[in-house]
């Protein structure tokens, strides 16, 4: 445990009861109901995983917390102010606050601008003069590992991983807070993934910024988190320390999740697999003895 | 698939009278006086006000619509002013000519843009850069000027094809089809261009699919793969610029018409449009969109029944 | 961090490609050079007709009337006298003034109804889309004529009433594009950062979809151009002034007398409007050239090294180095009564400037009867072309260009002969499952017809017979509800159903070798645990042979025997998997083994929640 365990410190951002419903096209049809109540918190520079499968509805707290998704019910609060619903100059204020890493490189950058003009994006924004905005692009660029050069080029000169840096520096710009980290390598190859989540680390510990950072893969979210939440089906199933929930879950879905990522050696795997066989077949068990008590 | 029919059918029949509303009231809300011009300027004023009265123009236009729109629903579209001929009896006898060659325009398009556009998608080479230079050429030729040609060419030097007339196909069948085929020709050239470009984007980018690739995996025949598969997957796309040509061959006949002396709608929207003939426009343009939108009903089922996923949307 | 593994000048792609304007590679593109110089001559002559002949165009000398080209009169006189040159030229002005009413009231209908439409969506979206078909549904023409009998032959009330009509094409391009863009990512960065509509809009949309418009607008103006031509011919148009219709009108009247006249006025119209379409041609080409797309799919990895194609001249790729048969290509444990033998295989893209691209080179290897070959690899490595090569379904622009492939000793593949061998064994003794579900089904047939089909052709059976068949095969890969699914559609199952069909699909004609390419890619981490089950039971029971292409080591260590590591389009390492995890040889094995995150210790938590935290919910 770290030194500050007992000292009570308030977390950055509240997420209690949140809602989200996406209205479903047709007529008089309910609408979709991607969050039933999800209540959440992350503290200062800590990094909260958040996994689950398609459809979990992960990636909609992150977007919900970025003000991109409907919010039915439900608040969330970022350093003591409720941010639920805000304006776009409301946002816009907060924006040097919360910033964001998407999934796709590709898509996450306009193709049309440099990275020089993408970067100085959020800088000019926020009013910072363009001497100034250019001194701090060099700045994050060199934070991110890329070249200084890379400011009068275009995003398809780029691969995958330098993308992700140039959304990563994007993200560093207003020096936020949080950053909402919305799979962020799922598009990376094994050893770019790799490098690119030190990357994420490596910024963590220099600037204190806390990451929401939403995963599929179990192994990654366990890579960087601090503590790690399971989504299932619209709903947190379990939440906890990274290693307990990863390496020892309670909530039988986070115990099939984890029993079903493979692990990297064929006679591990062997082992794991059995397990699995063997939990899947207790697990029905106990439904099949629950089913027959009602 | 009834459902999806009976939407479509009801936004058929919205569309329709929308047009047929907007149409009204626009060419109601001439400047000048109708009655005069039908009279000419020789006429009394009291002439005129007569005149006015017979035709029903004294009346508020709210009055006028209602009475013309409850005759319109059941097919009278009222008199032309100046030959007093029922505009239902000059429509009736106008539009099978007109139809005879918009349709067989309509499916020598078909035909050959889908042999061409297919082949050029499949084989390149030549064929591919013949339909894309074709497709340049079509649009930059008006198809007026093609017709002028051709008479020029064949009717007028080679003495090859009439030049002008129409024969009824119930009269002759065989000179109903010589006839026919300089004003087809010269309205498919353009037509042609642009959906045999349709076609070939389309096959290209079906044949570029993943699951062609998979039913290739699974032996699927050459033949098999491109006529069934590849072509029902490019049809959709294909067949909306198809009802988009229809549209615009309606148009193109009017011209055409006039060139090989055709005695279809074309001289009849001239000379009311000239004379300021509002029932008979107005009666023209009604029965055109009706005909617009039913060959574009015909086509939207044609393609939900080609795309599962069309009838759910 | 290490970067040390990113080779200096990582990115290969020259830096000047991107940074030039649309413009300027427009410029460079002949064809787009050449219709700008024709338009800008007919404009040009049209604004100084007056400077270029000394011709009148309305005055009529009866005594000139329908004299020959090129004596006083440079094309010749019209019936009534007149220049038809200057009548040329002059008439030109007509049509382009009208082209460009109808053109700017398409424009500044179209773009704003399009862009609110798409941005905003809403009501407005459905009432001015509504809007669009219906005016879609006019028959121009008509309209046209009908309006010119309430407001006069004006070109100006025409031209703009004409423009409307055409406003829907604008329309829906914009709305279609601000539609697409608005679901990229970079709006909603756009967003985060606090930006307006006003600025995203401008700054971000409108950048994407101008040049779609000005293909647009240069096909409208042709349409305007030829439309009014026609109007003026049937003798609706505005007769005081010279136009290229009523030209066409004049000659056709003497079409027996001097039918050559016709050519004049058709010309011009043919070169002005052919000049339009041809500049809307090149323009999009040089933007489709200009932005490759190359958007991978969900999870699908993409290379940090943009090399991940190497474009090597053959000379060079010959000279590849021999390596140790455990670190490389060369096999000699390859056992006489190998299923799959595959041998020194190159795969080529030729490319248009004359040089190769090389993608697979020099790789070798072998499958025996029930036993599962992985093929590994990052993105760019050739695992994927490799697998293609064997099937014989390399797309059209690549070929096989050394080495040879054969199955069961029969010769499939070698760079002389083509690769027709493989197309006898598609479905019979080759199975393929692939990487995506959903796109590896045909959308416009039920899942049952895509199963039906290949069996009945393949094994000859009866209609019924390969129902019965399907059934089993969905039922055995594990589908609830056979005849359900069997009556389905593609878009009416989930991704997981999807695979399982597929994989039913591959495994239908009893092949012997099993091919997958990434088939657990797409799915969730429980449906692959499921799917990679069903995979090894199949195999098993049928004793099939199986390639299982992978970036996932996890999966490698699931299912499979053997493992072959590739990197670059060359096989680097290649052993018995479990030689291969306990004591992988090659540094770019080790490097990528080492970057599985599988084993790495979690972060220590931090924060007073440490203790107190657990919880799960029931």
């Amino acid at each position: 445990m770290t030194d500050n365990a007992n000292v009570a410190e308030a977390p950055l951002l509240t997420i209690s009861g949140l809602e989200v419903e996406f209205p479903v096209k047709g007529w008089r049809r309910p609408p979709f109901k991607a969050l039933k109540g999800v209540s959440l918190d992350i503290l200062p520079g800590e990094t909260m995983g958040l996994v689950g499968e398609s459809g979990s509805g992960k990636t909609t707290i992150g977007r919900a917390v970025l003000g991109l998704a409907p919010i039915t019910a439900g608040s969330i609060t970022f350093d003591g102010r409720d941010t639920t619903r805000l304006s776009r100059t409301e946002r816009r204020a907060l924006s040097s606050d919360i910033q964001v890493v998407f999934q796709d490189p590709y898509t996450s950058l306009n193709p049309a601008m440099t990275i020089g003009d993408i970067l100085a994006e959020p800088l000019l924004t926020s009013g910072i003069a363009r001497v100034a905005a250019r001194d701090r692009i060099r700045e994050l660029l060199d934070q991110v590992n890329l070249p200084a050069d890379a400011v009068d080029r275009l995003p398809r000169e780029f691969s995958g991983g330098q993308r992700q840096r140039v959304a990563i520096a994007r993200a560093l710009a207003l020096r936020p807070r949080l950053i909402v980290c919305d799979e962020p390598v799922s598009a990376l190859d094994l050893s770019t993934q790799a490098r690119v989540l030190d990357l994420f680390i490596d910024i963590q510990e220099h600037t204190g910024v806390a990451y929401l950072f939403v995963s599929h893969d179990l192994s990654v979210v366990r890579h960087i988190s601090h503590r790690v939440a399971v989504m299932y089906r619209g709903e947190i199933v379990e939440t906890g320390d990274a290693a307990a929930v990863t390496g020892a879950p309670e909530h039988p879905y986070t115990q099939r999740l984890l029993m079903a990522a493979p692990v990297p050696h064929p006679r591990r795997q062997a082992v794991r697999r059995s397990e699995r066989h063997a939990l899947l077949a207790s697990q029905r068990a106990a439904d099949a003895a629950r089913e027959t008590v009602r | 698939m009834a459902l999806f029919l009976l939407r479509r059918l009801g936004a058929a029949v919205v569309l329709v009278f929308v047009i047929a509303t907007m149409t009204f009231l626009l060419m109601s809300m001439t400047g000048g006086d109708p009655a005069r011009n039908i009279l000419g300027d020789g006429a009394t004023v009291e002439q005129v006000a007569a005149k006015s009265a017979e035709l029903g123009l004294d009346q508020p236009l709210a009055v006028r619509y209602v009475d013309w729109l409850g005759a319109a629903v059941t097919g009278d579209f009222g008199r032309s002013w100046f030959t007093n001929e029922p505009v239902m009896t000059s429509l009736a006898n106008k539009f099978p000519v007109s139809l005879s060659v918009v349709v067989t325009a309509i499916l020598v398009t078909a035909i050959l843009s889908a042999i061409l556009g297919v082949t050029a998608a499949v084989r390149r080479g030549w064929v591919d850069r013949f339909v894309q230079m074709f497709a340049v050429l079509g649009f930059a030729l008006p198809n007026f000027w093609v017709a002028l040609v051709l008479v020029t060419v064949f009717a007028v030097n080679l003495k090859l094809l009439p030049a002008t007339g129409f024969v009824p196909f119930a009269t002759d069948p065989w000179r109903w089809g010589l006839g026919l085929i300089l004003p087809v020709t010269a309205l498919v050239v353009g037509t042609i261009a642009s959906t045999a470009q349709q076609v070939r984007g389309a096959t290209i980018d079906v044949l570029r699919q993943d699951y062609v690739r998979t039913l290739r995996s699974r032996g699927i025949s050459h033949r098999s793969l491109l006529f069934r598969h590849v072509l029902r997957n490019a049809a959709p796309p294909a067949l909306t610029v198809l009802s988009l040509q229809f549209v615009g061959l309606l148009g193109g006949a009017i011209i055409i018409e006039k060139i090989f002396a055709l005695p279809g709608i074309g001289s009849l929207a001239v000379n009311a449009t000239l004379q300021g003939d509002l029932p008979q426009i107005l009666g023209l343009v009604v029965v055109m969109v009706v005909l617009v939108v039913i060959v574009n009903l015909v086509i939207d089922l044609l393609t939900g029944w080609l795309n599962p996923k069309a009838r759910v949307s | 961090m290490s970067e040390a593994l990113i080779p200096a000048g990582a990115v290969v792609l020259p830096a000047t490609a991107g940074r030039q304007k649309l413009y300027r590679r427009v410029l460079k593109n002949p064809m787009a050079v050449g219709s700008l110089g024709v338009l800008a001559l007919v404009i040009l002559s049209a604004v100084f007709a007056g400077l270029i002949t000394g011709w009148d165009p309305n005055r009529a000398e009866l005594s000139d009337a329908l004299a020959a080209p090129f004596g006083e009169h440079l094309l010749g006189a019209d019936a009534s006298g007149r220049d038809i040159f200057a009548r040329l030229i002059f008439g030109a002005r007509v049509s382009l003034v009208g082209a460009l009413i109808a053109l700017a009231t398409a424009l500044a209908i179209g773009i704003p109804t399009g862009l609110i439409a798409g941005y905003f969506q809403g009501w407005f979206d459905s009432l001015s889309s509504w809007f669009a078909s219906l005016l879609m549904a006019m028959p121009g023409l008509i309209v046209v004529l009908a309006l010119i009998s309430v407001i006069g032959p004006g070109i100006v009330g025409v031209m703009v009433t004409f423009g409307a009509l055409l406003s829907p094409g604008v329309f829906r391009l914009t709305r279609s594009g601000v539609v697409s863009v608005r679901r990229e990512l970079y709006i909603d960065a756009a967003k985060v950062s606090g930006l307006s509509n006003y600025r995203i809009i401008s700054r971000h949309v409108l950048g994407v979809i101008r040049a779609p418009l000005v293909i647009q607008a240069s096909m409208i103006a042709g349409i305007a151009i030829v439309l009014q031509a026609g109007l003026e011919f049937l003798g609706v148009g505005d007769s005081s002034t010279a136009s290229w219709g009523q030209m066409l009108s004049e000659a056709f009247s003497n079409i027996y007398v001097a039918p050559t006249m016709i050519l004049w006025p058709g010309l011009i119209i043919g070169i002005t409007v052919g000049s339009l379409a041809i500049f809307g041609a090149a323009l999009r080409d040089t933007v489709q050239g200009a932005e490759p797309v190359r958007r991978p799919r969900r999870r699908k990895p993409t290379s940090e090294e943009s090399a991940s194609m190497r474009r090597l001249d053959l000379s060079t790729a010959a000279t590849a180095a021999v390596v140790s048969p455990r670190d490389g290509g060369h096999e000699d444990l390859e056992p006489s009564d190998a299923l799959l033998v595959v041998r020194d295989l190159q795969v080529g893209y030729p490319q248009p400037d004359g040089s190769t691209t090389i993608v697979v080179d020099g790789v070798s290897l072998h499958v025996d009867r029930g036993e599962v070959l992985g093929l590994v690899g990052e993105s760019g490595s050739g695992k994927s072309q490799t697998a293609f090569s064997i099937l014989g379904l390399l797309p059209d622009t690549g070929a096989v260009l050394g080495g040879s492939i054969s199955f069961a000793g029969r010769t499939i593949a070698s760079a002389d002969g083509a690769t027709h061998g493989a197309a006898a064994l598609r479905g019979r003794q080759f199975g393929y499952i692939p990487q995506e579900p959903m796109s590896n089904l045909d959308p416009s047939f039920t899942l049952g017809f895509q199963l039906v089909e290949p069996m009945r052709h393949i094994l000859g059976l009866s209609r019924p017979a390969a129902k019965t068949r399907a059934l089993e095969l969905l039922d055995r890969v594990g589908i609830a509800d056979p005849r359900r699914t069997f009556d389905a559609y593609p878009h009416e199952v989930s991704g997981g159903m999807a695979q399982r069909v597929l994989i039913a699909g591959a495994v239908a004609c009893d092949p012997e070798l099993l091919i997958a390419d990434e088939p657990t890619t797409a799915l969730d981490v429980t449906v692959q645990a499921e799917v990679l089950d069903l995979l090894r039971g199949l195999q098993r029971e049928r004793s099939m042979g199986m390639i299982m292409v992978t970036h996932n080591f996890g999966v490698v260590a699931d299912i499979c025997d053997r493992v072959a590591v590739m990197q670059a389009g060359r096989l680097v390492e290649q052993a018995e998997a479990l030689e291969l995890f306990d004591d992988p040889h090659n540094p770019y094995t080790r490097m990528l083994l080492s970057s599985t995150l599988e084993d790495t210790e979690p972060r220590a938590a931090r924060g007073t929640h440490a203790a107190s935290s657990r919880g799960t919910a029931r």
